[in-house]
């Protein structure tokens, strides 16, 4: 018998029932909510008479409303606040531990769970959002879902699914300095396209993985859904397992060891069979800079804009043209001629703390450009904000004339008041450029920490691997 | 979920091909944290004359006397007749909530979108493909108090005029909306299973069933 994929292994570990068309029930062990998706889902198990089937499986916390400026004043926009205080109640009718807003632990659901050890490895983790995948990076079957999923999750702790087929993708090598996780994502994703991953559960594997923080093997399983997969996999090492040791929620004394010996077991077998194997060189990824409406229009940083002329497929070429025309750039301009607007180094992408120091590494003591009208820095939790402001790395931002932030989704998304305005470019550090995402009429350029603070030094896009190296 | 048997009813009739789920309920509807009520909302763009809003009082409206449902001979439709491509669009599941809580069980057309299909099952609404002549036949018999009689458990359609027309469901679909099981009562069938499940994990990682 061939060997199995880690897929296959946390499939297998929690199939409850099959149905005769191969659909299964599959046992979830973790739910995080948050406001936006779960108030329908808790309405729904009143309206039915329902109680969730375990309640301590559940964690919530309010994120993508959430004001990145003074708490204490509370959430002006009515929409927000009502989607924010109707988490809270519904948490407290169903007795769902919740992390308020005043809470050092609160923060963006994918960057709260890890860090909690409220998601763990071998675990199946569910969330209503789709960068629910992030938490794979800890060879964790997770995937993003729909409201009434949420609420069928609460109701029987379980969800009605079909396996998906196996993908690797082998990043060989090492990459060279100044190239992070965010830069091998975006090229991989540059290279499959948005679609690429549809239909499989993706496994990142190879050296240039192995090497990576487990904050970098996150920000790569984020964005395994922007290439069409729900669920992205890192095989569990050393780094994984010490990742978890001493977390709140993670397992203590006995029950650690235990859960040592079956972590060390998920990765997949040597003689595993995939469906599709995809092999990337590290050591050819450069820094990466989108430059249209769709996570897959990137390209290196010493690139230049496509030329829709030189398209011919017309399909695609008119995707070029419309891209261009939103994104208000020439056809053959240097990404590096890009000027920037305004910064948002944040999101469930690249908000951890070794996003934060990548940023503060780059300004040396400089400022923002004149031109560049706002950068904000926005952790990704109470937690993280604390260990920067230790390492005195909100210092650094403040001098460079940085915005230092509360935790939240914030910019990403644009569902709290931090937002851009119609025509305004911004280099992100989050995961979708798609039109009006960051604002009505915004044009967002994906990159990495360090490319961000970069470009709000030079006022325009750099290459930091030249700097680096 | 209510389960859907027979149903004798009043027939409205849409006539418009592709209406998509954004004209069933308009995007603005989605901020709302409800999934009861929208029944007054349902075609809000056609229905009335403003912009509606979520919450909004509808009974001062103003309403667009021209829109099928405002007609006084079709208050209390339960059916509605339609054309092909029914619930296009977002795959918002607001669609059939505002569709089931305005009082309507069933849809005939001669096709719908996927995901609307799909969704109109899991909360008690049969929708129903008819060939296109067909549907065209009845949207043409249509007259004041045009009521039809469907059966589930036979799977026919009965005119006024006493003459039955035959449709398909998937049988898994059928058995559910028959006994009004939605997809949690479904899997709560196997409840026993998921206790079964969970007290043999609970050995092999007692590290998650620590509840307390
Ligand atoms: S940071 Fe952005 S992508 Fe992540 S959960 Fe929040 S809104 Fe979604």
């Amino acid at each position: 018998m061939a060997g199995k994929t880690l897929y296959d292994k946390l499939w297998d570990d929690h199939v409850v029932h099959t149905e005769d068309d191969g659909s299964c029930l599959i046992y979830i062990d973790r739910q995080l909510l948050h406001e936006v998706t779960s108030p329908q889902a808790f309405e729904g198990l009143r309206l039915s008479g329902r109680k969730p089937w375990r309640i301590a499986r559940n964690l919530a916390v309010a994120d993508h409303n959430i004001p990145t400026t003074d708490r204490a004043k509370g959430i002006a926009d009515p929409v927000s606040r009502l989607q924010v205080e109707t988490l809270e109640s519904n948490c407290k009718e169903f007795g769902i531990t919740e992390f308020h807003m005043s809470d050092i632990r609160q923060g963006i659901v994918h960057v709260v769970g890890p860090e909690q050890g409220a998601t763990l490895p071998g675990m199946t983790v569910v969330c209503g959002d789709s960068h629910t995948s992030t938490h794979g990076a800890s060879a964790a079957l997770a995937f993003g879902i729909g409201t009434s999923e949420v609420e069928h999750a609460l109701a029987t702790q379980c969800l009605v699914q079909k396996k998906a087929k196996n993908m690797l993708i082998k990043v060989n090598g090492k990459a060279g300095p100044g190239v992070t996780a965010k830069d091998i994502v975006l090229a991989i994703i540059g290279q499959i396209g948005t679609a690429g991953g549809t239909g499989y559960t993706i496994e990142f594997g190879g050296e240039a993985i192995r090497e990576l923080s487990m904050e970098g093997r996150m920000t790569v399983c984020n964005m395994a859904i922007e290439a069409g997969a729900r669920a992205g996999l890192i095989a569990c090492d050393e780094k994984t397992i010490e990742f978890y040791r001493d977390r709140p929620y993670a397992p203590k004394g006995d029950d650690w060891n235990m859960a040592v010996r079956y972590w060390e077991k998920l990765h997949s077998d040597p003689d595993a069979k995939f469906d599709k194997v995809i092999e990337f060189d590290a050591a050819a990824i450069k820094p990466q800079v989108s430059w249209g409406t769709s996570p897959e229009m990137v390209l290196p940083v010493d690139a230049s804009v496509p030329d829709p002329a030189r398209e011919t497929d017309p399909v695609k070429r008119q995707s070029i043209e419309r891209a261009l025309q939103y994104m208000g750039l020439k056809a053959g301009q240097k990404i590096t001629d890009i000027k920037l607007d305004k910064v948002f180094i944040g999101s469930c992408t690249n908000s951890r703390i070794e996003d934060l120091r990548a940023a503060a590494a780059v300004i040396k003591g400089r400022k923002k450009a004149d031109s560049v009208k706002q950068v904000l820095i926005v952790p990704g939790s109470g937690l993280i904000k604390q260990q920067a402001e230790a390492e005195g790395l909100d210092k650094i931002f403040t001098a460079a004339n940085f915005e230092w932030r509360e935790p939240g989704c914030s910019m990403c998304l644009a569902m709290n008041a931090d937002r851009l305005e119609a025509g305004e470019h911004c280099a992100s550090t989050s995961n979708r450029n798609f039109e009006g995402r960051q604002g009505y009429g915004g044009r967002t350029h994906l990159v990495s920490p360090a490319m961000a603070a970069a470009a709000a030094i030079a006022g325009h896009f750099v290459n930091v691997a030249e700097d680096a190296s | 979920m209510r389960a859907f048997t027979t149903l004798t009813a009043l027939v409205a009739p849409l006539d418009r091909a592709n209406v998509d789920t954004d004209a069933i309920i308009p995007k603005q509807f989605l901020k709302s944290i409800r999934r009861a009520g929208f029944g007054p909302y349902l075609f809000d763009e056609w229905r009335y004359l403003d912009r509606g809003e979520p919450d909004m009082d509808c009974a001062n409206r103003p309403l667009n006397k021209d829109f099928v449902l405002n007609q006084p001979q079709y208050h209390g439709a339960q059916i509605l007749l339609t054309r092909e491509n029914f619930g296009c669009g977002s795959s918002r599941e607001h669609a059939p909530w505002a569709l089931e809580d305005y009082g309507f069980r069933a849809v005939i057309a001669p096709s719908f979108a996927d995901i609307f299909f799909n969704n109109c099952f899991k909360n008690g609404i049969l929708p129903i493909v008819l060939p296109a002549e067909t549907v065209d036949r009845l949207f043409r018999e249509m007259a004041d108090g045009y009521q039809l009689t469907i059966d589930l458990q036979s799977q026919t359609i009965t005119t006024p005029a006493g003459q039955q027309i035959g449709f398909d469901v998937d049988e898994n679909r059928r058995y559910r909306l028959l006994n009004g099981l939605d997809d949690i009562a479904l899997s709560l069938q196997h409840a026993d299973k998921i206790k079964a499940y969970e007290t043999e994990r609970a050995k092999r990682a007692p590290w998650l069933f620590q509840d307390a």
